[in-house]
């Protein structure tokens, strides 16, 4: 049978080595080695923040948050869940994670949200903004982590790098769809009254896309958790690596400890998160009132409520 | 003076290959025909009005007429493929983006169909929106808020939030949101299109009730021809893109410029369109004083009238008829009778502006009824035969329409 490569064989994967080894890192690599300064300056600062606060207080407040968030149940699971974590000896591992899923989202909603609220406002940006979330989405996260390495070395950073990567896309999608669902007829309003395009944005759609944002936040955290074993082979810490280790030696009991631990921490964060998103109800409440409601002891009503009883 | 709003040539096309299509319109084509031809949809076609200041003028025409498209060319919300729009002499269609919004900000408001109340927000920050855009405090926003709540009587929900009102009071809220930043112009796109025909007539009577102190300049849309009536100072008839009729309501029920007006207007109630002034005729009368009953008869015959208006001063003191007059004169028993005697002092009366459905009453008395103004002062009186006359819309009405309106701007002597 004839095939196409009777012809001609195309040396693809050489043109790749080429271009990542022959130019990119030699020219690049410094640059890129300044990129991650303020991922690792982030990253330190929280790990130690972690490892620094004592277990129980760290508990207590994500008990705390779960409650406030997602009810009684769910603070009970995570102050089981976490005293076993501490039990079968991996507390500083999950805090060295937590750090690590900390920083990585932070980093995607801080690039994240803004690229998606420029592809809300523009057809043109989410033509391009698009494609690319495309690609982030179905490449395999095996085949960046080569470059990776070659770019950022190995270690926390570039473990951080690819989950940024990895995680991103929930975050730009979401926000992107949120602001661009926003009632026409209140974008005409806001319009109507003579609202320049950022107070719009503040006064109105960011609000409104409010809960359609913060579920973006969640899917791009449950990725982030959901790198962490492969973000552990380039050098990242953790319980990721625990896994990993566990795995070389065939100790299934290790590799089944660090899981564990992931779960746990998944759960946890997932429930909180996700009770956050369901606060930004329909009406759609400002990050400020998100972050007080998580504040506000959950058998009180929320202050509307009140003001319209009274 | 001015017109505070001037909209002259004004078209609107929607889709690609605009100009092709404005092309055509101005050679004559129809709508269905260009949108065949080039797949552009006409949504106005060249119209030409102004709007003076302070009156309500309403635009009417059935869904898909185009009235929406024209009131959000109005305030730059969609911009005109060609044509003027003056507000205080500056092109809305030309400004560019900062005009647009220093236009929005501080002369024009708009409230809408579905209200489009924020709903994350309080009853007074909805209101206060329009303050916030222009950077003014929040306490002033506050309380201008709550000023303007109160004056559409819904101070007491100030801290609910939208969701918690009914559609009435939601688009009572959206009214008082226009009129917080306190903008010359006021646009109204079927703000009452959405309501129950109860609450939507409760909220015609407030607009007017409300208008009549804060004398704004109104662009209403309806597709309501009762609405349209009972509201505008002035009323557009639109057909396609086109506004067929521009005509005050009295005009436009009673001259309909073609068919299809002529079909719109076949059923209304005439007694609600038109007002004791459009009946009304040049008040005739005489000094109470001593005046003699032959003095009275003589002014009578000479105006070939049944009755007449007796003043005492500026004030009127009564009516008297011919026919009491005339048997007081044959009745010798007093030697020199003054009219005082035959004075009827319970005579019935009416405004300029009263509809002419709430005067079959008074006119039943065989009486002519007194038109007085604010001040009480007679300025003109309505026959009561004109009244029957003009609700059967024939051609005498037309004639007692045109010395009306001479009649209720003259002074009596
Ligand atoms: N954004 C738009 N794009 C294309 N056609 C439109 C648009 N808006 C309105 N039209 C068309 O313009 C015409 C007038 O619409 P509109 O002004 O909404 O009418 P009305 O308010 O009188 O019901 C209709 O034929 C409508 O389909
Ligand atoms: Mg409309």
């Amino acid at each position: 049978m004839f095939s196409p490569a009777d012809i001609a064989t195309l040396p693809f994967d050489d043109w790749v080595n080429g271009f990542v080894r022959g130019w990119l890192v030699p020219n690049f690599r410094p640059a890129f080695r300044a990129a991650q300064v303020p991922i690792s300056a982030v990253l330190a600062w929280t790990e130690a923040f972690f490892l620094f606060v004592p277990m129980l207080v760290t508990t207590a407040a994500f008990a705390l948050a779960s409650w406030l968030t997602a009810g009684r149940g769910m603070a009970i699971f995570t102050l089981v869940g976490f005293a076993f974590i501490d039990m079968i000896g991996l507390w500083p591992q999950t805090m060295t994670t937590l750090a690590m899923i900390v920083t990585s989202v932070l980093f995607c909603a801080l690039v994240g949200i803004p690229t998606g609220i420029l592809a809300a406002r523009s057809d043109r940006a989410w033509a391009v903004i698009r494609p690319v979330l495309d690609v982030m989405q179905t490449i395999p996260s095996f085949v960046y982590l080569v470059p990776i390495v070659m770019l950022f070395g190995v270690g926390m950073a570039p473990g951080i790098i690819a989950t940024f990567i990895f995680a991103l896309p929930p975050i730009v999608r979401l926000t992107n769809l949120g602001i661009r669902n926003v009632r026409a007829d209140l974008i005409e309003a806001a319009e109507a009254f003579g609202s320049t395009r950022w107070q719009m944005l503040w006064d109105v759609q960011l609000p409104l896309a409010m809960r359609t944002i913060m579920a973006g936040l969640n899917q791009t955290l449950m990725l982030a958790l959901s790198m962490v074993v492969i973000a552990a082979l380039i050098g990242a810490g953790g319980l990721g690596l625990v896994v990993n280790t566990g795995l070389g030696r065939m100790d299934v009991g290790g590799a089944t400890a660090g899981g564990v631990g992931i779960v746990i921490l998944a759960i946890v964060l997932d429930r909180i998160t996700q009770g956050l998103a369901e606060r930004s109800d329909v009406r759609g409440i400002s990050l400020r009132q998100a972050l007080a409601n998580l504040f506000r002891l959950r058998g009180t009503a929320p202050a509307a409520e009140t003001q319209r009883a009274a | 003076m001015r017109p505070k709003l001037t909209v002259r040539n004004l078209y609107k096309i929607f889709g690609k290959n605009t100009q092709a299509a404005l092309e055509r319109l101005r050679r004559g084509e129809d709508k269905a025909e260009i949108l065949a031809q080039t797949g552009a949809t006409v949504g106005v076609q060249d119209a030409s009005f102004d709007v003076e200041e302070g009156e309500i003028f309403v635009v009417m025409g059935l869904s898909g007429s185009g009235k929406s498209t024209l009131v959000r060319t109005l305030n730059g919300l969609i911009e005109p493929t060609s044509g003027q729009i003056l507000i205080d002499g500056e092109d809305v269609a030309r400004a560019d983006a900062a005009s647009l919004r220093r236009i929005r900000r501080d002369k024009i408001a708009m409230v809408f169909q579905h209200f489009a109340l924020f709903p994350h927000w309080t009853i007074a920050e909805n209101v206060a929106y329009g303050l916030k855009i222009r950077g003014i405090s929040k306490d002033a926003r506050r309380a201008r808020a709550l000023e303007v709540l109160e004056q559409v009587g819904l101070a007491p929900w100030a801290d609910s939030l939208p969701a918690d009102l009914s559609g009435g009071m939601q688009q009572r809220v959206g009214l008082a949101r226009g009129l917080a930043a306190d903008p010359d112009i006021l646009l109204m796109d079927e703000p009452f299109g959405a309501l129950d025909p109860l609450i939507r007539r409760d909220m015609q009577a407030e607009l007017l009730t409300l208008q009549k102190t804060l004398k704004k300049t109104i662009v209403f849309i309806t597709h309501d021809l009762n609405e349209a009536l009972l509201l505008g100072n002035r009323i557009a008839i639109m057909k396609d893109g086109r506004i067929v009729q521009t005509g005050t309501a009295q005009e436009i029920v009673t001259t309909p410029a073609d068919d299809y007006v002529a079909a719109f207007v076949a059923d209304i109630d005439r007694g609600r369109v038109f007002t004791a002034d459009d009946v009304a005729s040049d008040a005739i009368t005489i000094q109470l004083r001593d005046t003699p009953v032959r003095e009275a008869l003589r002014l009578m015959e000479k105006h070939g009238s049944h009755a007449l208006y007796v003043m005492d001063g500026k004030r009127v003191a009564g009516v008297v008829t011919y026919r009491d007059l005339a048997a007081c004169e044959m009745d010798t028993s007093t030697p020199s009778p003054t009219i005082r005697g035959s004075m009827i002092t319970d005579y019935p009366t009416a405004a300029c502006d009263t509809q002419l459905h709430e005067l079959y009453g008074p006119a039943g008395q065989g009486l002519p009824i007194a038109v007085t103004d604010d001040a009480d002062r007679l300025v003109a009186v309505i026959e009561p035969g004109d009244v029957l006359a003009h609700l059967s819309g024939d051609a005498t009405a037309n004639g007692a329409d045109a010395n009306g309106k001479e009649a209720a701007h003259v002074q009596p002597g």
